[in-house]
């Protein structure tokens, strides 16, 4: 199936096989019989929707979990991973989604320290030949004095990278590798990892969702569903479709709205000059001006950390602008409270529990903060009464479907998808006229994405005029009417959808423009 | 069993929409009262094992534990007697445990409720000097007990304030200013507004015994009790029942969802530290209206201290309270018994205290981890 059997003398790519894991919490089965074989020297895309079981099928082949049943094969051998030393003794290293390296440290420094036998007193000349001489060996190339902080997304990655090849661990499992990289990078790293392995000094195992990587660069795929392997082949056998649907399953997925055409386009919310800080009071965003009307999706595309997150929080009153105006309906507008009621301002983001619900409060009480100082919630001013604020509460979970054991619950006991549609259902149910969205779908299941990118459309339909962050290029694509590319803080693309393409968009988000 | 790690929130796959749970009325009800269970259990759990510990505590000296909770009952709530003792102490408890219960609602941390009862009572006494001689004493007492608020609602609002604009931790200002607190009093009662025919100890001058607050009829106890129990009920709606007490609640859950909602999180905090600062402020006037009669070192007996304590025990509820209140107040009131009878310091019922508070701690982290407490219906 691969090129290490036809063995030259530096390939060291080694296979890993699970037989049979499972894994139970409690009275919850994350992973059920569980048996992938990844062959040495292949590279391998393990795909799945959230909570399919990946996680926890690299964290129990990483040592994190010990699995309830099942053995782990390394090269054929059976081994026991009691942690996650024994995983790194044995070849195995993991690449986070996110950076674990010293922002602080140079990349030489990060190597170096990485390692389990760096000594106390460090001679950096001999390290340094080492390092060379070790780099000379990789594909991949990273400045090594300069600290960590001052390198790109993409080189940063190369790092991770680079420093599990430098750890001598020749079984290479990511996780979502790509998610914080442009388009280019991810298709340069990739591209790098991809060349390992058909030399054979590397074995792949990556964690995915999207079908575009899995296609252009896997030979093999394994699909894993509530748990369980639904399917596995090889890639070129497969088609999109075919992963699709075993990654979904018989699920009822909401056809995406149609896009209306919205007949007269007037001028709804205008950013004047938007200048804020980021925690660090450093500048996040610089000199942001955008326009949007009404029934109008303006998307604003970009690399995680690029200061989208700060933008948003500037709209929602979360953080406030050094300088800058937002005008709507040509007002002034302050995202103080009456002001949002006036001019119906709602919005949601990504992480709602993070974001903008309180976890230990209620169902009925997360659904109730728009409402609860508003009749019939507040009968007269000041007051509040709680059985209207059921009563509305068990309308909306009917009406938006969310499954919850009690108007009761406290709302962080719900799943993902059922948290954010029960915030759907508080920002959406009443007049809206304009919408404030950032990465509504991140980290949720088909069936809400769809369902929740079917409301937006259906919100912009209706006339409310819609800005839209998100870190995903495909929802993007999808729902937005114009879109912005978000680069360093400042909006340095701006087209309308019909006049441009993914990898136009791609490159304004690599800062290339 | 909720379970949080990543990776495997399972319950995701499992949901398909149109197979929504419908809520039902009766299901809520059952749901609420199973849940309040939970918060009365393991406060009683804490409270036993508590008890244990002491009990380690007393073996090791070579005491009986049974003599002394036996001890405890009969001084603190043994008889008529002993039960008024403890209702006097139990009064600044009260107002001190507010002082902490408001702030918790925004997830603040106010430890120096000392600081602002001994302003509230220095400031009471210090506005009555002028009028002793001309007013009557319903208009002694009235104003007195404004300035005691005002002085404490102004020294905890102060700290509420430096903790919205300027992001000082309020735990550590509030107990800092208790010190200065402390210092002010002891400027003014030793220095300009000493009274000098007091030869012993350092005070304001009295504001007479005409103008005390006399005691319930029929008991030792003084009307700060009952105002203490009316301004609880109160202060349980306004965090209940109202815009302002939910708005809080909000805030204190998650101050980025608040300012999303465009809450007025900086007038929140400020205004209830004012208001926590006002009741033990409070607390401070009736010490001196109804025990001192003067402003002097004796405000500062702890009150405000072991206020935090009620107040925790309480789950910052301000209608517990009341009953913790009366039962650390009974502990305060049987110290002096079990000096004498057992031959055991006075302080040996602050061990007990601070073994409490530390379990009572340490049982926070216990909400949540039992499934019998769970909706039966439960999602994860």
């Amino acid at each position: 199936m691969s090129v290490a059997e036809t063995t030259t003398p530096a390939p060291r790519a080694i296979g890993v096989e699970t037989i049979g894991m499972s894994k139970v919490f409690g009275g919850l089965t994350a992973l059920d019989d569980v048996s992938i074989r990844v062959s040495p020297g292949s590279f391998h895309a393990l795909l799945g929707e959230n909570g399919a079981g990946k996680s926890t099928l690299v964290k129990c082949m990483m040592g994190f979990y010990q699995p309830s049943r099942g053995s782990m094969l390394v090269n054929g051998k059976q081994v026991a991973v009691p942690n996650p030393r024994a995983a790194h003794a044995l070849g195995i290293g993991m690449v986070y989604q996110h950076f674990t390296l010293v922002p602080s440290l140079t990349a030489a420094e990060n190597l170096v320290i990485a390692r389990a036998d760096t000594p106390t007193v460090i001679d950096w000349t001999k390290e340094r030949k080492a390092l060379n001489a070790f780099l000379e060996t990789t594909p991949f190339k990273v400045p090594l004095d300069v600290p960590v902080s001052g390198l790109s997304a993409g080189e940063k990655q190369k790092l991770e990278i680079l420093k599990q090849l430098y750890l001598d661990q020749r079984f290479l499992i990511l996780d979502e590798p790509t998610s914080v990289l442009t388009p280019d990078e991810a298709d340069e790293v990739l591209g790098l990892l991809r060349g390992m392995t058909e030399a054979g000094e590397l074995t792949i195992l990556m964690i995915t969702h999207k079908f575009r990587e899995v296609t252009a660069y896997a030979d093999d795929v394994t699909v894993l569903r509530r748990g369980r392997v639904v399917g596995s082949g090889r890639v070129q056998d497969l088609s999109v479709e075919e992963m699709s649907h075993m990654m979904i399953g018989e699920a009822d997925i909401r056809e995406s709205a149609a896009r209306v055409a919205q007949p007269e386009k007037t001028l709804k919310i205008e950013l004047a000059g938007l200048f804020a800080d980021d925690d660090e009071e450093l500048p996040a965003i610089e000199a942001i001006s955008l326009k949007i009307h009404t029934g109008e999706i303006l998307g604003i595309a970009g690399v995680s950390g690029n200061g989208q997150s700060e933008l948003i929080e500037v709209l929602s009153g979360q953080r406030t602008p050094r300088d800058g105006r937002i005008f709507i309906d040509k007002k002034p507008y302050e995202p103080e409270r009456d002001q949002m009621d006036r001019f119906k301002v709602f919005g949601f983001s990504e992480e709602p529990l993070k974001n903008v619900a309180v976890p230990r409060m209620s169902v009925a009480e997360n659904m109730a903060f728009r409402t609860f100082d508003k009749a019939p919630i507040s009968p007269f001013k000041g007051w509040l009464s709680p059985p209207p604020m059921r009563k509305r509460a068990r309308e909306l979970i009917a009406a938006y479907r969310v499954k919850t054991p009690s108007t009761e619950e406290p709302i962080e006991n719900l799943s993902g998808g059922n948290v954010q549609r029960a915030i759907l259902a508080r920002e959406l149910s009443g007049e809206v006229d304009v919408l404030i969205v950032a990465n509504p779908c991140f980290g949720l299941d088909f069936a809400s994405v769809a369902e929740i990118r079917a409301q937006i459309m259906d919100q912009r339909n209706k006339g409310a005029a819609i800005l839209l962050v998100s870190e995903d290029l495909d929802e993007i694509l999808e729902l937005a009417d114009t879109v912005a590319v978000m680069s360093e803080g400042r909006i340095t693309y701006q087209s309308p959808m019909a006049e441009t393409d993914r990898a136009t968009i791609g490159h304004a988000m690599a800062g290339h423009h | 069993m909720r379970l949080k790690h990543q990776g495997i929130g399972m319950a995701d796959t499992t949901e398909t929409p149109g197979l929504a749970v419908q809520s039902s009325l009766g299901g809520d009800l059952m749901d609420r009262l199973r849940r309040s269970a939970e918060y009365v259990v393991i406060p009683l759990l804490a409270l036993v094992f508590s008890g244990l510990l002491f009990s380690i505590f007393l073996l090791s000296l070579g005491k009986s534990p049974v003599d002394f909770f036996s001890l405890v009952w009969r001084g603190g709530f043994g008889t008529s007697f002993s039960w008024q003792n403890t209702l006097v102490r139990s009064a600044p408890l009260v107002f001190t445990a507010l002082c902490v219960a408001i702030p918790a609602r925004l997830g603040l941390v106010i430890i120096g409720g000392e600081g602002a009862l001994v302003l509230g009572g220095f400031a009471a006494a210090a506005i009555a000097v002028p009028m002793i001689d001309w007013a009557p004493s319903f208009l002694i007492l009235g104003v007195m007990a404004i300035a005691g608020m005002l002085a404490g609602g102004l020294w905890i609002g102060c700290v509420g304030a430096l903790r919205h604009y300027r992001g000082v931790n309020e735990t550590i200002a509030s107990l800092l200013m208790f010190y200065i607190a402390v210092s002010i009093l002891n400027f003014f009662v030793e220095g300009a507004m000493r009274d000098p025919s007091d030869p012993n100890k350092p005070s304001t001058r009295p504001i007479g015994s005409d103008n005390m607050i006399g005691v319930i009829p029929g008991t030792d106890v003084h009307w700060g009790l009952l105002v203490g129990v009316v301004l609880c009920a109160l202060l349980y709606l306004l965090m209940n029942r109202t815009t302002f007490g939910f708005a809080a609640q909000i805030a204190g859950g998650n101050l980025r969802a608040a300012k999303a909602q465009g809450l007025p999180v900086g007038r929140l905090v400020v205004v209830s530290c004012a208001i926590a600062g006002a009741c033990a402020g409070l607390a401070g006037f009736f010490e001196v209206a109804a025990i001192h009669g003067k402003a002097n070192a004796s405000l500062i007996a702890g009150y405000g201290f072991t206020g935090i304590l009620v107040s925790f025990l309480a789950r910052h509820n301000p209608l517990v309270i009341i009953p913790v209140a009366f039962f650390l107040g009974g502990i305060a009131a049987s110290g002096g018994l079990i000096q004498r009878r057992m031959d055991l310091p006075d302080a040996t019922v602050l061990v007990l205290q601070g073994l409490l508070f530390l379990v009572i701690l340490v049982s926070e982290t216990f909400y949540g981890r039992f499934s019998i407490f769970k909706s039966k219906g439960g999602t994860q």
